[in-house]
């Protein structure tokens, strides 16, 4: 871990609050994709 | 083939397939890289300390934050121009990943003016336009959701992304034509000079390759959900309709 002196909270809260918002659009995106995938496939199969 | 037979939504589906694997394993290995570099291996800076290690984040969300928008813009123009259903709904894809870049943008910003600049926030040009693009992605995003018929919506939305790309080239260009504000000029241009230095720029291209990767890699998945569930409204109409 680099010393990132007095400016230790905003560096790191910076980084905490940017990868999760990274991860949250990726995850986000992600699980739309797999629900319209599947509930196309259940109304394809139906239809 | 001509370059519009891309956009055919089969043809889309089928040439994205094997692409998006390879888009998010970049963007991964470039984030990861670039991230893990400029954090741990970069020194501080004589002026700005260890809040010199935000650029990597601040720089790259706030380029693709405007490139998102002049992309939904390109895509808008294509949809009224030429009725590309795949390029509306492109764009509307590419809103929730622009807002999300704009979000951080304005976050790591104003995490690093406290100590830099002495306040969070300031009516500065540049954050003043930054802030409005931010509002303009949320109704894009609130005009989408609220209008049933996907071609009017995608009309409407057309409409309101070419007024607010107006403030996406605003938070490009404001520093350069108000000369006024606390925000500095470009950390990065073409002209070498005017770059941060190396030791610094070179992580921090690694980590733009990263978050342009991602934006490509979101972009045609969510494009891709967006294609399926308009067949999917399709053949549920056709059913009723039945």
């Amino acid at each position: 871990m680099p010393d990132l002196g007095q400016y230790a909270v905003e560096v790191l809260s910076a980084y905490a609050v940017s990868v999760a918002l990274l991860l949250a659009i990726v995850g986000l995106s992600w699980r739309r994709y797999v629900r319209v995938r599947a509930a196309l496939e259940r109304v394809e199969k139906n239809g | 083939m001509s370059m519009w037979e891309y956009a055919n939504p089969k043809r889309f589906m089928g040439w994205t397939r094997p692409v998006l694997p390879w888009t998010f394993a970049l963007a991964g290995v470039c984030l990861v890289v670039g991230l893990v570099w400029g954090f741990f291996f970069t020194p501080d800076d004589f002026r700005q300390g260890s809040t010199v290690k935000i650029i990597y984040l601040h720089v790259p969300a706030a380029l693709m934050a405007i490139n998102a928008w002049i992309m939904m813009l390109v895509a808008s123009l294509i949809w009224v121009v030429r009725r590309h259903h795949v390029s509306a709904l492109a764009a509307r894809a590419a809103a929730p990943v622009g807002v999300t870049m704009t979000l951080i943008a304005l976050f790591t910003g104003a995490i690093w003016g406290q100590p830099m600049w002495g306040t969070y926030w300031a009516w500065d040009p540049r954050l003043t336009s930054f802030l409005i693009l931010f509002l303009f992605y949320l109704g894009y995003i609130a005009l989408w959701e609220a209008i049933e018929d996907p071609d009017t919506a995608a009309d409407l939305t057309s409409v309101l992304c070419m007024v607010g790309s107006i403030f996406a080239i605003l938070s490009r260009y404001a520093v350069l034509f108000w000369s006024q504000g606390l925000h500095q000029g470009a950390s990065l241009s073409l002209d070498k000079e005017e770059n941060v230095a190396d030791v610094f720029w070179f992580p921090l291209l690694v980590c733009i390759a990263g978050f342009v990767f991602l934006f490509i890699a979101l972009v045609l998945m969510r494009t891709r959900t967006e294609i399926r569930a308009r067949r999917m409204r399709a053949l549920e109409a056709r059913v009723q309709r039945a």
